[in-house]
């Protein structure tokens, strides 16, 4: 332990479909662990939104790719004595094994602390990983490891169909499938060797259970299960696409047992030292069982595991690294007990996943062997009707729980029984609506008998409350029966009130106060590792009807404010708002108050019960929200740091008289409300784009009659695909009000004037009584039209004029005084020469917070929420003029996990994460960043569609450049002729749908290019299957993708002025 | 719902819990204590340690994988820790009226119903669990439809004489003999024992066996005080005079305690859990282990030639005791499992490798 003095943590980069916010919380919780030994701490992780590359967290911060030859360059820089790669995720442990196997760790004397390297590829080498089992006595899938497509089809003779594919080395599943013949073998079989050399053909034991393990041994091998989880989902659906309970709910004590056991015998044999996950298959109808894999490091089960048992595994797996023995650590969670211990819970949870596959053209809906889920959460009680309803209102994609939701229908309701999408429990409940019995359903399933027994329980609750039509008429027991099980005051209020939308808010508040009058509350219970057993000082809550008393007291004589969390991480909110809200805790207790949160996300910084003095597990529903205040009593509400979930409680608990802290809720809704904002421009002089709201296709073409095309569509009533849409023409615009969406009184249309050419610029901004006290400006790379969360970002922007931040000043400082902001916000701008339009204004913090407090320096939220909390605000020395570097914010894809989906991008979001690089110029930044989120310098060959004349005449110049720096160009005939005719050499490929060589659908197959620009011709998403083909194509062949011109010039023009070996290593204290 | 009884666990200081009846419809007294293993319920109820016991589960959902089949094997009931349920009530959360298990034959309640065993559910078992750790085990009633019954104090019973076999039984036909003193024998432990090869000889706990044949002695868990089991302990004293091997678990710890002249004492509320963290005292070794005990050794008063084996972790209790020179020793934890983990089965190896060295 004493030769250690500094060590390196590997970081997961931007947030990934994957690959997620799980990673900031182990990142976090392992340089914590590492600080308390007096240890310096070096952490590289180009995510800048997180809460890990904060101040105070780790030593020193690289804001750099994670890959290879940067983290070499850091170690040469740094010279550590040792590096953790368990806690980055896959990114972190392949970057590590490159870089273990190329003898770079043993050039500099690096010691990979934890678990050894020898160890790591013995768990992902499919063939080691077998042999290692075989030599224990443990049985895993039978599996063939082949290397062609031939080997494949030769396996699968021996196996039998149906079989599973996947690519070994690669992370969350990517590029694996079932199938069940020979075409389906060969197809998947192609895709998989695209990401993997090898690929894995394995005996199916689809509708088996699918049950984990995490498991930790320290160097004296000494071994602990912390927590075991079953799958809601049978085997068949990834564990991160599963409903997921824990502790196992199905499995007898021997079988229980028999795992636990295997999964120590595996872990000791492997060598594992610190943290480790062990996933089985078992027979629903034997002790029979399979192991599936073994993850050598902390993965999404690890983080779910330690929220879902108060187990800080990360923290213990880091200080087992440094050569501990879990003997030597203490419960910290008791603070007496020691961390070698098995937690018992006495309380059950529900993890289920979030998707947000309604955001994406043409991707497939069914869920299966590979991850597409994005987000998840947790939900905590003491019954498991009471966590899947929680849960199911956690995810929040407008469902009310398990039962009581509206609009919902399945064509085929046998098939989505079958063969599940992200919408599979909602079918269960239309299924026992329509009588089907729990036999059925589980056939056509194989979801466990018991679960949905349980299910069917609250199926007949709602059936009994249906029965009665007032709440005074109702058995006070079947109340307080519903509560238990999970229904909350809005179900009860529609079951049994039948209430109608537009007098919901009064019902539900009905509900509310007839259960207070009859003492049906919830109760607070701690959650403390240990089922009461001994006493704990521990701060980690939850709610549940299943009690008659709380845990705790409330006499507190401190000031609480609670602050309300981001819930599920999905796309367009996810880590940044873990960063806004752990900063607002902070600063809630340096000044002097009680911190409490509230959210219920297990990949989250937030729910660390460190992070504040208070910690309620829970919803985020008016109701939770309320019955907590009825006990805290708390000084005030934060709803500003937590993105739109929180920001759309304001106005309710405003007029419930909680007391919101910041920025009125009045004001907040007078933002939000289209009219009411348009109206406050209006006075104030402001321009926006022009729009309105429509209710008949008649009005929408008078008003694009006034307007021109483009224009932007924004539906309130969504049948399929995006919530909103540009379209360029007549035929687009009836083509998508017609199929996508309704028009009518009841579901308006809000149309607006699309301004194409024009810059998108942002500020974000604390202010106080209508005072701006602080702000960034920023600009996109990318013209207006592309998302702002999937744009590019500049800050401090480069190419704007004076005139143009001049007023943009102005403009955000009438609008802060016109709203009387107290807090942050966020304003959106588009800039054509100077006429400035505003497009958007969010009085909450924005998702750029964390990137502009970071490059600035300067801590936006503490400043608001010290506005907030109405103490002294410590104004900001600098602007954005006094910065001698730049930042660039670079979007994340995750478009490869998506199948079929199309990877263009529009007004609505589609990046599932972000990175954010600071370089000493422009291009620094841009190429720095660029690499972060997965691009490559190209080697050689390059393939160009530039679409639409404007993007022709943009990439012109940046063509040559490629040229002169010794790039082959090929293209698509338009695009090739237009190099051609201005000089710029290019070879023409034929088209996909051409049944012609040479075919760009070749070259693509065969990865003879290194990077694919394909700039889409217009806004609508009703593309050519062409160009869709080879942006797809590139997708599904792994090589970079391009589909916006100025962003293609931008990282040329970058890659061709500047070599990777010119990009500088240093860390974010030496900008 | 409606038709289920009204229940009502009642504790010595007056502190009630309101619930529902879902086991056998009488009243019944006992001492109440807590249990958090989160599964193993059959096994639990099935264990003769918890004779006189009302039994708390801290883990809220009980029942979901039913009761499993009756079957036998070597003449014990092959899922079961003894041939009934030894608890005198139960208490729990949420009970799963439905349950769905391969190897289930009924569902929990209609197991109670058949063993006359009164269970409640409905109950706040953490607010419950809180009292016993704070006040410690105490007495306690279980009261079906206001059908009060009387205290009962199990703790001034020899409860060992209820669950110990009266006859000697005799289990397989290996070389090496060992003679199991029953003070209310798992029948793991008889599984385990069996495992290597041994014959079993099963004997009453205040059965004489210091003039019997045998290769090796083995003292059984069991419920109660241990200074109950005077015979057994005077049996002790002399076995220990002698060179045999000895391996004794739980209440075997505790008699073998007293044998060598230590003391044992009434924890507050005892270990009953399946996450008990026990060291090996003097190693770096450590082990996760299944416990059922209300009483312990205080090694402190250990005498001469022995030495504590096994510490607790968490509070630094006596786990285990052992011999300086012979081949005796004993864990206060269950390295039979059953319900538990199974990390330290290796003891029952450990204790036929010195019977077989011993009989060199």
């Amino acid at each position: 332990m004493n030769e250690i003095k500094k060590v390196i943590v590997l970081g997961s980069g931007a947030l990934k479909i994957g690959e997620a916010g799980e990673f900031d919380y182990s990142g976090s919780q392992a340089l914590k662990a590492l600080r308390e030994e007096g240890i310096e701490t070096i952490l590289i992780n180009p995510n800048i939104a997180t809460v890990q590359t904060s101040e105070g967290i780790a030593d020193r911060i690289y804001f750099l790719p994670v890959t290879p030859e940067f983290v070499e360059r850091v170690i040469q820089k740094e010279k550590p004595q040792g590096i953790l790669l368990a806690f980055g995720g896959q990114t972190a442990l392949n970057c590590g094994t490159a870089l273990y196997d190329s003898g770079v760790f043993e050039k500099y004397g690096v010691k990979v602390l934890g678990t050894p390297v020898q160890a790591i590829k013995d768990t992902e080498d499919r063939d080691l990983f077998i042999q290692k089992l075989n030599e224990i006595n443990v049985k895993t899938a039978r599996s063939e490891a082949v290397n062609s497509v031939e080997e494949a089809v030769k396996a699968v003779e021996r196996l039998g169909f149906p079989v599973i594919v996947r690519a070994a080395y690669a992370l969350g599943g990517l590029g694996s499938g079932f199938c069940s013949n020979i075409e389906e073998l060969k197809k998947l079989c192609e895709t998989a060797f695209a990401y993997s050399s090898q690929v894995l053909v394995e005996e199916s034991l689809k509708g088996w259970k699918e049950v984990e393990y995490e498991v930790v041994r320290d160097k004296y091998d000494n071994c602990i299960t912390v927590c075991n989880m079953e799958n809601f989902d049978p085997l068949g659906i990834h564990t991160g696409e599963s409903i997921v309970v824990a502790p196992s709910q199905t499995l007898s004590n021997a079988e229980y047992h028999k795992l636990r056991e295997l999964a120590i015998r595996i872990v000791r044999h492997i060598g594992i030292v610190g943290e480790c996950n062990v996933q089985y298959a078992l027979d629903p109808n034997s002790e029979d069982y399979r192991v599936i894999e073994v993850n050598a490091r902390l993965s999404r089960s690890s983080a779910l595991a330690s929220k879902a048992t108060g187990y800080p595994l990360a923290f213990v797996a880091a200080k087992l690294g440094l050569g501990y023995g879990l003997f030597e650590l203490k419960n910290s969670v008791t603070k007496t007990t020691s961390a070698f211990f098995e937690p018992a819970l006495d309380y059950i949870v529900c993890k289920i996943p979030r998707w947000d596959l309604g955001k994406f053209n043409g991707v497939s809906k069914e869920i299966g062997s590979s991850m597409k889920s994005v987000g998840e959460i947790m939900a905590i009680g003491r019954n498991f009707e009471e966590v899947i309803q929680k849960g199911l209102r956690m995810i929040g994609q407008g469902m009310h729980g398990f039962v009581a939701n509206h609009d919902i229908s399945f064509e085929d309701l046998d098939k989505e029984l079958q063969k599940p999408t992200d919408m599979r429990i909602f079918a269960i409940n239309i299924a026992l609506e329509k009588g089907y019995s729990v036999d059925k359903i589980h056939d056509l399933t194989k979801i466990d008998k018991w679960f949905l027994e349980k299910l069917k329980n609250i199926a007949n609750i709602q059936q009994q409350l249906s029965g009665y039509s007032n709440l005074e008429s109702m058995p006070e027991d079947l109340l307080r029966e519903a509560k238990v099980r999970g229904f909350s005051d809005f179900q009860i209020a529609r079951l049994v009130l039948n209430s109608a939308d537009k007098n919901i808010e009064d019902n539900i508040d009905a509900v509310r106060q007839y259960r207070k009058a009859k003492g049906i509350v919830p109760v607070v219970k701690q959650i403390d590792t240990l089922a009461a057993e001994y006493p704990a000082q521990t701060n980690y809550l939850y709610m549940t009807y299943s009690g008659n008393e709380n845990d705790i007291s409330f006499n507190s004589n401190k000031k609480s404010v609670i602050v309300l969390g981001s819930g599920a991480y999905r796309i367009g909110s996810s880590v940044e708002f873990d960063w806004c809200g752990v900063n607002a805790l902070n600063t809630i207790k340096k000044e002097g108050f009680h911190s409490v949160m509230i959210n219920y996300n297990p990949e989250t910084v937030s729910t660390d019960y460190d992070s504040c003095d208070r910690l309620y597990f829970d919803e985020l529903t008016l109701e939770r929200v309320l019955d907590i205040c009825d006990l805290e009593a708390p000084h005030g509400v934060v709803v500003s740091t937590g993105g739109q979930i929180p920001n759309n409680l304001a106005m309710r608990l405003y007029n419930q008289k909680v007391n919101v802290l910041g920025t009125s809720p009045i004001n907040i809704d007078r933002a939000e409300d289209r009219h009411k904002f348009s109206e406050m421009c209006d006075q104030l002089g402001i321009d926006q784009p022009r729009w309105r709201e429509l209710t008949s296709m008649d009005d929408i073409y008078q008003f694009v009659d006034e307007v021109g095309f483009p224009v932007l569509i924004r539906p309130s009533y969504v049948l399929s695909g995006a919530a909103m849409n540009v379209v360029s023409n007549k035929e687009e615009m009836e083509h998508f009000l017609t199929l996508a969406t309704k028009v009518s009184k009841q579901h308006p249309v809000v149309v607006t004037q699309f301004i194409e050419q024009a810059k998108e610029i942002e500020i974000d901004a604390v202010a106080q009584n209508g005072e701006v006290l602080s702000y960034a400006i920023s600009e996109h790379v990318e013209f207006a039209g592309v998302h702002s969360g999937d744009a590019t970002m500049t800050f401090p922007p480069q190419k704007l004029y004076f005139e143009t931040i001049r007023r943009i000043k102005k403009i955000s400082r009438a609008i802060a005084k016109g709203l009387e902001i107290s807090g942050p916000f966020n304003m959106q701008f588009l800039a054509k020469d100077n006429d400035i339009k505003v497009i958007e204004c969010n009085l909450r913090a924005s998702r750029s917070f964390p990137f502009v407090s970071k490059v600035l320096k300067k801590n936006f939220i503490a400043q608001a929420t010290q506005v907030m909390l109405g103490v002294p605000v410590e104004k900001f020395d600098k602007s954005i003029f006094d910065l001698d570097y730049i930042g660039i914010k670079a979007p994340q894809f995750s478009f490869a996990r998506l199948a079929k989906a199309d990877p263009i991008l529009g007004v609505d979001m589609s990046s599932t994460g972000e990175v954010g690089c600071i370089g000493d110029s422009y291009y620094e930044a841009i190429l720095k960043s660029m690499l972060s989120v997965g691009y490559k310098i190209p080697k050689k060959n390059i393939f160009l569609s530039t679409g639409p004349a404007k993007s022709k005449v943009v990439l012109l110049e940046p063509c040559r450049l490629l040229v002169q720096k010794g790039y082959k160009l090929f293209g698509t005939k338009g695009t090739v002729e237009f190099l051609n005719s201005n000089g710029v050499e290019a070879t023409a490929l034929h088209w996909p749908d051409e049944d012609l060589k040479p075919n760009v659908m070749d070259y693509i197959r065969e990865k003879q290019l290194d990077l694919v620009i394909n700039v889409p011709k217009d806004h609508s998403k009703s593309e050519l299957d062409n160009d869709y083909s080879i942006r797809r194509g590139a997708i599904d062949f792994n090589i970079p993708l391009l589909t916006n011109a100025r962003l293609a010039t931008a990282f040329i023009t970058a890659f061709c002025n500047i070599s990777i070996d010119e990009l500088e290593i240093k860390s974010w204290n030496e900008y | 719902m409606s038709k289920l009884k009204n229940a009502k666990l009642i504790l010595e200081n007056g502190k009630e819990f309101v619930g529902k009846s879902f086991g056998f419809p009488g009243s019944v007294a006992g001492e109440v204590v807590f249990n958090t293993a989160m599964t193993g319920y059959p096994e639990s109820l099935t264990d003769p340690s918890y004779k006189g016991q009302i039994l708390v589960s801290t883990y809220p959902l009980i029942g979901n994988y039913g009761v499993p089949k009756t079957e036998f094997e070597n003449n014990m009931p092959k899922f079961f820790e003894s041939d009934r349920i030894q608890i005198a009530g139960l208490v729990i959360s949420d009970y799963s009226f439905v349950y769905s298990h391969w190897n289930a034959e009924k569902s929990l309640a209609d197991w109670l119903v058949e063993n006359k065993v009164p269970a409640i559910f409905d109950v706040d078992t953490r607010a419950l669990t809180k009292i016993l750790r704070e006040s410690g085990c105490m007495l306690g009633k279980i009261v079906i439809d206001d059908e009060d019954v009387a205290w009962y104090d199990p703790n001034k019973e020899n409860l060992v004489d209820l669950v110990s076999t009266k006859e000697k039984v005799v289990y397989g036909n290996g070389s090496n003999r060992i003679m199991l003193v029953d003070c209310g024998v798992k029948n793991n432990i008889i599984r385990c024992l069996l495992k290597h090869d041994t014959t079993v000889i099963r004997v009453p706990w205040n059965y004489d066996f210091t003039k019997d044949e045998y290769d090796g002695l083995f003292i059984s868990n069991g419920p109660g005080d241990p200074s109950m089991c005077k015979e057994t302990v005077a049996h002790l004293k002399t076995a220990i005079e002698g060179d045999k091997p000895i391996f004794g678990i739980c209440l075997g710890s505790q008699l073998l305690g007293l044998a060598s002249g230590a003391t044992t004492y009434k924890l507050k509320y005892g270990h009953r859990s399946h996450n008990q963290p026990a060291r090996e005292v003097g190693t770096n070794r450590c082990f996760i282990t299944s416990q059922n005990h209300g009483f312990a050794v205080d090694h402190s008063k250990l005498t001469g030639d022995w030495e504590p084996y096994f510490i607790n972790l968490n509070d630094d209790t006596c786990e285990g005791i052992k011999h300086k020179v012979k081949p005796i020793f004993a864990t206060q934890f269950h390295p039979e499992a059953c319900g538990g983990p199974t990390d330290t089965e290796f003891l029952f190896e450990k204790f036929i490798k010195l019977v077989e060295e011993n009989k060199k």
